[in-house]
């Protein structure tokens, strides 16, 4: 297997690695927040970060530089950043591991936005149930802050940013950016609708920029090693860098693996998780979170990307890649993912609120071996008429898993209502009017 | 009185954000930790604390999964049942709680020690199965854990089996 540089795991990859203060300054940390608050100009922070083309690693894969660009120049009051560290996208676990195991990368990647974007305020706004991770952003909070790397005129550079961590409690749907605004506010974490997007409208109304928790931690290094380091790995010129890819399933050893983007499916699965368990076929991989279209064996040599998954028909999302062995239930698939999806609508949009509700009852119809052949056509209306007609991207995501089964293994649907019928144990249901 | 017992907590929460409304999830955990749920009188109270009205209060608490409105047991264990999970036999960890307690998820123990709840991704998915108990994950379950685990929870109020500072796979000497 190529040995790749790491970048976001290698302090971390060091056994004795505590991700303490210490520990980080020892191996180089902070020496980007020295170099840089008051002697780059915020502008030009922007521009390097535009220009080693890091794109958002939450899931829809925005340039940051880009993004921190929609800011407007000529307004004075407060701004503020939000790392999105809400991380619930099921087949995701690689934000959890950057803040437990090396909590100060992802803080200097926070002061170091603060400073591009004028935000003198930061909140961490990491998911409820991750409260070790919470913990240990507030240690390491106090130890970067007793050390004048976050506060008040940090290092003597005049240069404010505060950082506060706040913890969510439990909606999937908060990792969605203007949801999280909303629950930061302490409301019912409902998406607005955009625009105005937060660039302008965000937290309490005022300029925001909410960015990942991996896309923060790779500023450090990027201003360390510079834009054209950066732009270089990977698969340039639009999938710029690594990424921490989770792979989870039937695979021999799940876990976290930083690569850079470009590699295959197939050494992600096969050299780096160490191929399949009990070495079964394999029959079906999410290359990108929950939200991310089921792919097939025919798509082991699709690049990681952003632009090669995106043309075989996914995406790569939050780099969450979930591998199934032959013999796993598609269908069975198709309604786990869309039981998460319908216990997490926020319930805001109609197609997405009841759309979930009516595709979970066909769903387990189907497979109770209770369906009839118009429940396909059923499940295929419903997803046209969620997908784009909702406020957020919930909606498109939730539709993914079953277009995406049916698509690559409609015969496993026809088969278990063919059963029902042939057999006729139990009458199937009558016809939902609707 | 939360206000009686926190104050300086209460205090500090405020002071992170311009907008007082912004400590309504903070202070509702500070309540969560005092009664094991949020009471009506705890909600009444913050409502105050916040200038919000009663109804702003709870049109937020009943949005958020991870807030009680009743009592639970002493351990509130989570089993994790999404997709990820259940490729690698989350089920039958549900299975092996039912049977060890006799409680089926929504449901507590009669000694008030256990509830037991499957609940969506803890972001645990490359150490499945996994699942939480009250501010812990244990992941990588097997039976025997389980057991382990149960048997420690009774005696000592925690076990060491709870991850700690997260990382899969974990380092290796000479590797990486």
């Amino acid at each position: 297997m190529p040995q790749h540089e790491l970048i976001l795991l290698k302090n971390m990859m060091q056994p004795s690695y505590t991700g303490s203060l210490q520990d980080y300054e020892k191996a180089g940390g902070y020496q980007a927040v020295r170099n840089t608050l008051g002697k780059v100009a915020p502008a030009d922070v922007t521009t390097i970060v535009r220009k080693s083309g890091l794109r958002g690693r939450g899931g829809a894969g925005f340039p940051t530089g880009v993004k921190w660009g929609f800011l407007p120049k000529d307004y004075h009051g407060p701004r503020y950043l939000c790392c999105n560290a809400d991380e619930s996208e099921p087949g995701t676990f690689k934000d959890r591991q950057l803040m437990e195991r090396d909590p100060h990368q992802v803080l200097e990647g926070i002061v170091l936005a603060c400073y591009a974007i004028g935000a003198e305020t930061a909140y961490i706004y990491i998911r409820g149930e991750m409260v070790l991770g919470s913990r240990i952003l507030e240690q390491a909070i106090n130890e970067a802050r007793a050390a004048g790397y976050i506060g008040k005129n940090i290092l003597g550079t005049g240069i404010n940013a505060d950082v506060w961590v706040h913890r969510g409690a439990g909606a999937y749907i908060c990792g969605e950016e203007t949801a999280l605004l909303e629950s930061l506010e302490g409301k019912r974490g409902l998406p607005r609708i955009k625009p105005p997007f937060p660039a302008t409208h965000g937290l309490y109304n005022k300029p925001t920029v909410v960015n990942n928790v991996e896309t923060l931690a790779n500023l450090p290094h990027i201003m360390n090693r510079g834009a054209e380091w950066f732009a270089a790995i990977g698969s340039p010129p639009k999938s710029t860098g690594t990424r921490v890819f989770c792979v989870s399933g039937h695979v021999k050893r799940p876990g976290n693996y930083e690569v850079p983007m470009g590699i295959t499916i197939r050494e992600l699965v096969y050299e780096h998780a160490g191929g399949m368990r009990f070495d079964k076929p394999l029959k079906a991989i999410i290359p990108g979170g929950a939200s991310a279209p089921f792919l097939t064996p025919g798509h082991l040599d699709v690049k990681l990307d952003f632009e090669h998954v995106a043309t075989a028909g996914s995406m790569l999302g939050s780099g969450g890649v979930t591998v199934m062995e032959e013999g796993t239930s598609m269908v069975w698939a198709a309604l786990r993912l869309m039981e998460f999806f319908y216990h997490e609508s926020c319930g805001k949009c109609s197609p997405c609120r009841e759309g979930s509700s009516w595709l979970v009852q066909t769903l387990r119809r189907i497979l109770a071996k209770r369906g009839r052949m118009e429940d396909l056509e059923t499940l295929l209306d419903l997803c046209k008429n969620i997908a784009g007609r909702t406020v957020c991207a919930f909606g498109d995501a939730e539709v993914a898993p079953i277009q995406s089964t049916l698509k690559h293994w409609r015969q496993e649907y026809v088969d278990l209502i063919h059963e029902a019928e042939t057999a006729n144990l139990i009458k199937p249901e009558p016809v939902a009017r609707h | 009185m939360l206000r009686d017992k926190y104050q300086k907590e209460i205090d500090e929460i405020l002071s992170r954000y311009p907008v007082r409304r912004s400590a309504l999830i903070p202070l509702l955990y500070v309540a969560q930790r005092d009664q094991g749920y949020v009471s009506e009188s705890a909600m009444q109270e913050i409502a105050k604390l916040l200038r919000l009205t009663p109804p702003q209060v709870y049109e937020t608490v009943t949005f958020y999964t991870m807030f009680n409105l009743k009592p639970v047991g002493k351990f509130h264990i989570q089993v994790c049942k999404s997709l990820m999970c259940a490729l690698v036999g989350s089920d039958t960890v549900i299975e092996w709680i039912k049977m060890k307690l006799g409680i089926a998820p929504g449901e507590s123990t009669a000694d008030g020690l256990f509830t037991l709840s499957a609940v969506e991704c803890l972001a645990g998915c490359g150490t499945a199965p996994m699942m939480q108990i009250n501010e812990d994950y244990y992941e990588r379950l097997t039976e025997d854990k389980l057991d382990h685990i149960l048997a420690d929870l009774r005696s000592t109020g925690t076990s060491s089996l709870k991850t700690g500072p997260f990382m899969w796979p974990e380092p290796v000497n000479g590797k990486g």
